[in-house]
């Protein structure tokens, strides 16, 4: 029986999760106590979840509900955007368990089952719970092992079971294709949930309602006006304490293969018969199908490892200084690629990617760049100071727009064009009401709205691009040091000026 | 603040554009310009509220408070732009004499072009703020029963002028419990017998909230009167037991639902920011709104 309350003529109502509660696997996690937490709160304070919203808590501690109650407070605390408010807090830890136990033992799953159903009884969570898996990936076959066999995963008719997976989905194709498949023998396809939190909803629709909304953009939109396509991604930060996770995956692993291929996919894809998951999906993987890589990875690939320097007026020490790094690590901090997409809207336009650690400042950005004008009526000098035309869609900090053109300057006697652009602010991206990347992908996941996550087809289509470029880094032994603080190694410059392009600074 | 007398509505657009300069931003992302048609009695609290929101929605405010009382006709003019108040753009301006009755014509030069116009009206509104000079720039038009002298009437001349892209705050103030209450019956509860809604004598908002109800379910819809603020509670009689939501404070509320413990949730009542905030988000007709006003028996 549908809801009578909920009409589509009513649009102010926010959408709200129907009755359900969270699992949480690895509590003690950064990305938990950060990210996942806060934003619990976020939407509670928001209103946005279900009256009776429960969240169990499961790890190898010994403690009670309030220890674990204590922790999800202190995260709220620390790390929640919108403001603390006792009331929000006493309904939100009135649905807070804990289940100790090993993430290997059968017991522990008998008890999170009972205390799932107790929930369920109390909290009347309808038997819909959705399992994030804050956890190595090492740890996914056990963890998906018992939740098959306690019958945790069980979706039934009037309930769902859902689960959540956080990036890296595998290191290469093979491992990428066996966690899928794994998952697969647990969870049907439409409730396997990957975040890529750089994905929020804001970002994809921004760039989607940009390119397809608009008129004045997408007939430039092909190789007959673009040059090429740089897509960035870098951090100020470094490895933090990551190290056991970052060192042997490095840059391309954890940033190219999935948010700048997804970027590289938004920006590039054909319009989508519909807006509907399954028809972005379709057009997602249908140009990520389409990329192919350059045949001289040496001329057309760059890497690089941060060295100790000064960020930001800060000392900072290298990569192989950091703690728990190999000292003869080679891994790479900074990874740069071309590659280029085969159809005839992209023929010839090169898509550079790149990203890296304790790079001058947090910026992640696509910028599409025009070819120059095919005549310039002025006299050399007069254009001289002149660059391409460029269209930079600002994915973070400051999500907006900015277009770079040409512009007389004032006052001087003798006509000069130079570069100037006109910025475009999204309104709300400081505001309370702007809900951050993994409130609204918590909430997609509660709903069982699925277009935001990548689909395990795109997730593998992302490797099958990347593994060569892997496997030919891992042959040339130790990367190029760069300093950090600025924009990265050498490298990259020659990797550009062989094209005849330059980086533009983001 | 720029003070500016017996001046006109270009020399307050000239003033905002030289002091947009002089802070180094000449360019602005503004969204929208919302007009304030207000007495002084009101003008402060909706102008600051309407600054507030300026951090999401960044806009120019145009207050215009019409002063029949002097006999001569003079425009005075107090400009704010960004600041601590907000990035917004803030201009209150004082009709006085004649020139209350031209509003209009010091708005027209004030308008940012090519962008949405919304006007406000927090206190006594026109009978048809479609029609009204100002009503006509605006494509949301948005008014305020609970700020009127007699709110029955007021629901009266809203339901009778009302066009879409007409709103009033007394619905925005229903928002969160509709929510909650949207949210209760997202899990089936079978059907609905009998509604009742408790709250505040003369409440607007109580009225269309039960407008509402009863137009969804298909059920009568009974009012009960206290001396309590705004909406009181909600009960719903189900085939299988009682559902209710009861406002215990300033921010929460306790529901009831048959087969299930009693739970506390969120419902904080909403300053005034938050509604015209609320209202701003979306500037195409609220038909919903407009559903329940036209069809309200009063």
């Amino acid at each position: 029986m549908s809801n009578p309350l909920r009409s589509p003529l009513d649009q102010r109502l926010p959408r709200i999760a129907g009755p359900c509660g969270m699992v949480l696997f690895g509590v003690t996690g950064d990305l938990a106590r950060k990210k996942v937490m806060p934003a619990i709160y976020d939407l509670a304070n928001r209103g946005f979840l279900p009256p009776g919203f429960s969240l169990v808590g499961f790890a190898r501690r010994d403690w009670a509900d309030e220890d674990f109650a204590q922790i999800v407070h202190d995260s709220v605390r620390e790390h929640a955007r919108t403001p603390f408010r006792e009331e929000t807090w006493q309904q939100l830890c009135e649905g807070i368990r804990f289940v100790a136990g090993d993430l290997g033992d059968p017991a522990a799953y008998d008890e999170l089952s009972r205390v799932v159903a107790e929930l369920d009884e109390q909290r009347g969570t309808g038997g819909n719970h959705a399992f994030y898996l804050s956890i190595p990936p090492g740890l996914f076959p056990v963890v998906l092992e018992h939740l098959k066999t306690s019958g945790l995963a069980a979706n039934t008719p009037d309930a769902w079971r859902r689960v959540v997976i956080e990036k890296p989905f595998g290191h290469d194709l093979k491992s990428a294709q066996e966690l899928n498949a794994l998952v697969g023998t647990v969870f049907d396809t439409g409730s396997v949930f990957r975040i890529d939190h750089y994905l929020g909803k804001e970002t994809v629709q921004n760039i989607l309602a940009v390119r397809f909304a608009n008129e004045m953009f997408e007939p430039l939109w092909n190789s007959n006006y673009v040059d090429n396509v740089q897509i960035t991604m870098a951090e100020d930060i470094g490895i933090g304490g990551r190290a056991g996770y970052y060192d042997g995956i490095g840059a391309a692993r954890d940033v190219i293969q999935n948010h700048l291929l997804q970027l590289l996919a938004l920006t590039a894809m054909e319009e989508p018969l519909t807006f509907a998951a399954a028809e972005v999906r379709a057009e997602k993987e249908k140009v990520l199908s389409a990329v192919r890589l350059p045949k001289d990875l040496a001329a057309h690939t760059a890497r690089g490892q941060y060295a100790a320097g000064w960020q930001g007026g800060t000392p900072v020490v290298g990569y192989l200084q950091e703690e728990g790094i190999d000292p003869s690590s080679h891994t790479e901090t900074f990874a740069a690629m071309r590659v280029d997409i085969d159809n005839r809207r992209w023929a010839g336009v090169p898509f550079y990617l790149r990203t890296g650690k304790r790079l001058g400042r947090r910026v992640t950005e696509v910028a599409v760049v025009f070819k120059r004008a095919p005549h310039l009526p002025f006299l050399a000098e007069a254009v001289q100071e002149l660059g391409n035309n460029a269209l930079v869609f600002r994915i973070q900090p400051d999500e907006g727009i900015t277009v770079r053109f040409g512009s007389k300057v004032p006052d001087t006697s003798s006509i000069e064009v130079r570069d100037v652009t006109m910025d475009f602010q999204y309104g709300e991206a400081f505001t309370e009401s702007s809900p951050e990347a993994y409130e609204r992908l918590i909430l997609d996941v509660l709903i069982g709205d699925p277009p935001l996550f990548p689909r395990h087809v795109e997730v593998e289509l992302g490797w099958t691009i990347l593994d060569p470029v892997l496997d030919y880094w891992a042959e040339q032994g130790q990367p190029d040091q760069y300093a950090s603080g600025g924009w990265g190694p050498q490298v990259q410059y020659e990797m550009l000026a062989r094209d005849g392009r330059a980086w533009r600074r983001p | 603040m720029i003070r500016l007398e017996q001046t006109s509505g270009g020399a307050v657009a000239a003033a905002i554009n030289a002091e947009r300069h002089r802070l180094g931003s000449p360019t602005t992302g503004m969204v929208l310009t919302l007009l304030i048609i207000a007495d002084e009695d009101t003008q402060s609290d909706a102008t600051g509220a309407a600054a507030a929101v300026a951090r999401q929605h960044p806009m120019r405010i145009i207050t215009l408070i019409p002063r029949a009382d002097a006999r001569v006709s003079q425009l005075d003019a107090e400009i704010s732009v960004g600041g601590d108040d907000g990035p917004g753009e803030v201009a209150v301006l004082r009709l006085r004499g004649e020139l209350a009755e031209h509003g209009n014509s010091v708005a027209i030069p004030l308008l940012l072009p090519d962008t949405p116009v919304v006007a406000y009206w927090p206190g006594d509104a026109p009978a048809h703020p479609a029609d009204d000079p100002i009503g006509r720039h605006s494509q949301r038009r948005i008014t305020d029963a609970a700020g009127a002298q007699d709110p029955w009437e007021a629901l009266r001349v809203l339901k009778r002028g009302y066009q879409p892209g007409d709103t009033d705050l007394a619905w925005a103030r229903c928002t969160q419990w509709r929510s909650v209450l949207a949210a209760a019956f997202d899990a089936p509860l079978g059907d609905v017998r009998h509604v009742r809604v408790e709250g505040e004598r003369n409440n607007p908002s109580v009225i269309l909230l039960g407008a509402w109800l009863g137009q969804q379910f298909g059920a009568t819809v009974e009012t009960v009167w206290n001396d309590a603020l705004g909406i009181s509670s909600v009960s719903i009689d189900l085939a299988d037991g009682l559902m209710s939501i009861t406002r215990q404070d300033e921010k929460t509320a306790c529901i009831v639902r048959p087969g299930r413990a009693e739970a506390q949730i969120t419902l904080a009542r909403r300053s005034l920011s938050a509604l015209i905030a609320e209202e701003l988000r979306r500037l195409d007709p609220d038909d919903m709104y407009g559903q329940v006003i036209t069809t309200l028996e009063i």
